[in-house]
């Protein structure tokens, strides 16, 4: 029994790997640094190109099967090269420098695309990717689509409640102390798609908040993440905390929770997660 | 002292330059490009034009990219040991170790001022570290010098390192979600960055500061017997403690700027070779050196190793074995 298993096993590795071989014979092998940027391959349906990803590399969850060479800030030289790559796709906070340097010093093709969380970087990730894939006219198309289909999500909020916008506070936390978005960051950039008014828009980046500064801030609506509020202990944690209980956005129970990378992402997924989001704050 | 080696210094040096060799061959005929051993002999003697396009890619992978980082890694460890080994003779202390006067926390703050105020790219960030450790060296070295004894310095010492640990919070608290990160890799270390181009500028320049700084073991060994002891045995002890704090600071300013927080080298191996070859300085600084080198190169080798593809940060690596191998060194003698 144990042996026929072991030789279909290893007939269909067998199949497997010529099959692949054949389909590889002259396309790009493709290492990605990056989570975005391995969203888009994955959207483009060019996933046969990859032979390895970085750690940030998440979703789809196909990803995590492929080899990962480290996380993208400090990616391993070495794997790199040990998966044969032609093409290295890179965000702009990948490195160390060096070590991107040392890899176009051998032939590889390091492409570095922005990483910023704005709908024009976007456009550039999925064009740059589609460009090095040799699918232009997919890039294209893909771009064209995400801009409609935002700008079709946004009329919407901004006619009918231009004047009574809700506020929102986005909060995330990796630890159980809840963080506060403030400017610059990809919570804030969905908020301003949505039309929501963050509470927090004089704040740079991530800051911790204190309760008190919590609840003087009185959202409407709070927008969180699953992971965020599994840390918090829950939902019911998250209403009953002190400062949060308080506001507007707890009393009326308008808590948002999406997924982190569909939320943060600003991968090709936008359109969705906006409409998610949209929905949801109505 | 029941396990001291009763070798000759010039067998224990031999023996350990030769392990370092085989050591350095080993690991840079492994990786996660797998090269075949049988073929390296070939890859370093024949021409280039006569290789094939493989081995010409295992050929820039092993020059290019391995013994760089071998070599580099064997620099680096040897000269935390040996900067380790001179704080504890100076301090007469054995906990001592070069961070204790502000070398690597005037270091991080500056590494994490460049991150946060500069874009953080290396241009900037490694003469900010190399400036952040000199500065808060000579601004301890200053303050404790109204103190009588080592005591003054070690005072001022821990006061520079408060400050800056308290600065770097708070650059922390101002750093967006990238800088961030780029603050946590750059406090775990990293030798992924070495290049022959970084090991040409720094390799003599660390190699001459460690020989300067060996050229007094006599004076090491003088501080031994305690300070007073040594200034009557004809050492002058100002001159000799303000020489070798510069010196110190020199080895390490520049290293930590090229290769972040590397920890427990410059502490844990002194003391080793301390239980192998005893106090006598003579031979404990080169000893350490050597130890600090193959200490290195062989974390780097498990952080090259451990989780291909892809790779550990170096300062985990030793301190996550440095710590226990360290305390099974202390339980293991005292049996």
């Amino acid at each position: 029994m144990r042996i026929y298993y072991s030789l279909t096993t290893i007939l269909l590795l067998f199949f497997i790997t010529v099959f692949s071989t054949l389909a590889l014979a002259s396309a790009p092998r493709v290492v990605s640094l990056g989570g975005p940027l391995t969203e888009i391959i994955y959207a483009l349906n060019a996933e046969q190109h990859l032979v390895a990803v970085d750690q940030s590399s998440v979703y789809p969850a196909a990803a995590n099967q492929l080899p990962k060479v480290g996380y993208y800030r400090q990616f391993s030289l070495e794997g790199v090269l040990a998966s044969k790559a032609d093409i290295v796709l890179a965000t702009d906070q990948a490195g160390p420098p060096q070590a991107l340097a040392q890899l176009r010093k051998m032939g590889i093709k390091v492409i570095v695309l922005p990483g910023q969380a704005n709908l024009s970087a976007l456009s550039q990730r999925i064009r740059g990717v589609a460009a090095a894939l040799n699918l232009p006219q997919q890039g294209e198309q893909m771009v064209k689509q995400i801009s409609q289909d935002v700008k079709a999500l946004q009329p919407a909020t901004s006619t009918s409640t231009s004047t009574s916008t809700s506020t929102a506070l986005m909060l995330m936390s990796r630890s159980g102390e809840p963080e506060g978005a403030g400017k610059n960051t990809s919570a804030d950039a969905m908020m301003q798609l949505a039309g929501l008014r963050n509470v927090l828009a004089q704040q740079q980046g991530y800051k911790p908040l204190s309760r008190e500064g919590m609840a003087a801030l009185r959202p409407d609506v709070i927008i969180t993440t699953t992971s965020t509020l599994s840390s918090m202990g829950g939902m019911a944690a998250l209403l009953a905390r002190p400062g949060l209980a308080q506001s507007p956005a707890a009393k009326n129970k308008r808590v948002i929770v999406m997924d982190d990378l569909l939320l943060l992402g600003f991968g090709p997924r936008l359109p969705e997660a906006l409409r998610q989001l949209m929905s949801a704050a109505k | 002292m029941c396990c001291r080696l009763l070798i000759p210094n010039w067998l224990a040096g031999l023996l350990a330059t030769g392990v370092l060799l085989i050591l350095l061959v080993f690991t840079a005929s492994h990786g996660a490009v797998q090269i075949p051993l049988s073929a390296i002999p070939d890859l370093l003697l024949m021409n280039a034009p006569l290789l094939s396009d493989e081995q010409q890619f295992w050929r820039d992978v092993l020059l290019e990219i391995r013994l760089p980082r071998v070599l580099f890694a064997a620099l680096a460890g040897g000269v935390l040991a040996l900067a380790g080994a001179t704080m504890q003779a100076l301090f007469r202390n054995p906990l001592a170790e070069p961070g204790l006067i502000g070398i690597s926390s005037g270091a991080s703050l500056g590494a994490v001022s460049a991150i946060v105020l500069g874009g953080g790219s290396f241009a900037i960030l490694a003469p900010a570290a190399f400036l952040g450790s000199i500065l808060a060296t000579a601004l301890a070295y200053h303050l404790g010098r109204r103190y009588a004894g080592m005591a003054g310095l070690l005072l001022a010492g821990i006061a520079i390192n408060a400050i800056c640990g308290s600065l770097m919070g708070l650059f922390t608290y101002l750093a967006d979600d990238n800088q961030l990160r780029s603050l946590t890799f750059w406090n775990m270390g990293s030798l992924a960055g070495a290049t022959w181009q970084r090991l040409a500028l720094l390799g003599p320049f660390l190699l001459l500061i460690s020989i300067w700084i060996m050229r007094y073991w006599r004076a090491m060994n003088a501080l031994l017997l305690g300070e007073r002891e040594a200034l009557h045995l004809g050492f002058a002890i100002k001159g000799l403690r303000r020489k070798l704090i510069v010196l110190v600071a020199l080895l390490i300013g520049p290293l930590v700027a090229a290769t972040g927080g590397i920890g427990f080298v410059g502490l844990v191996v002194p003391h080793c070779a301390r239980m192998l070859l005893g106090a006598d300085h003579r031979r404990l600084l080169p000893a350490s050196f050597l130890l600090g080198a193959i200490a290195l190169v062989l974390a780097d080798y498990i952080a090259r190793i451990a989780v291909v593809p892809a790779e550990l940060p170096i300062g985990v690596v030793t301190s996550l074995i440095g710590g226990p191998f360290f305390l099974w060194l202390l339980l293991s003698r005292k049996s």
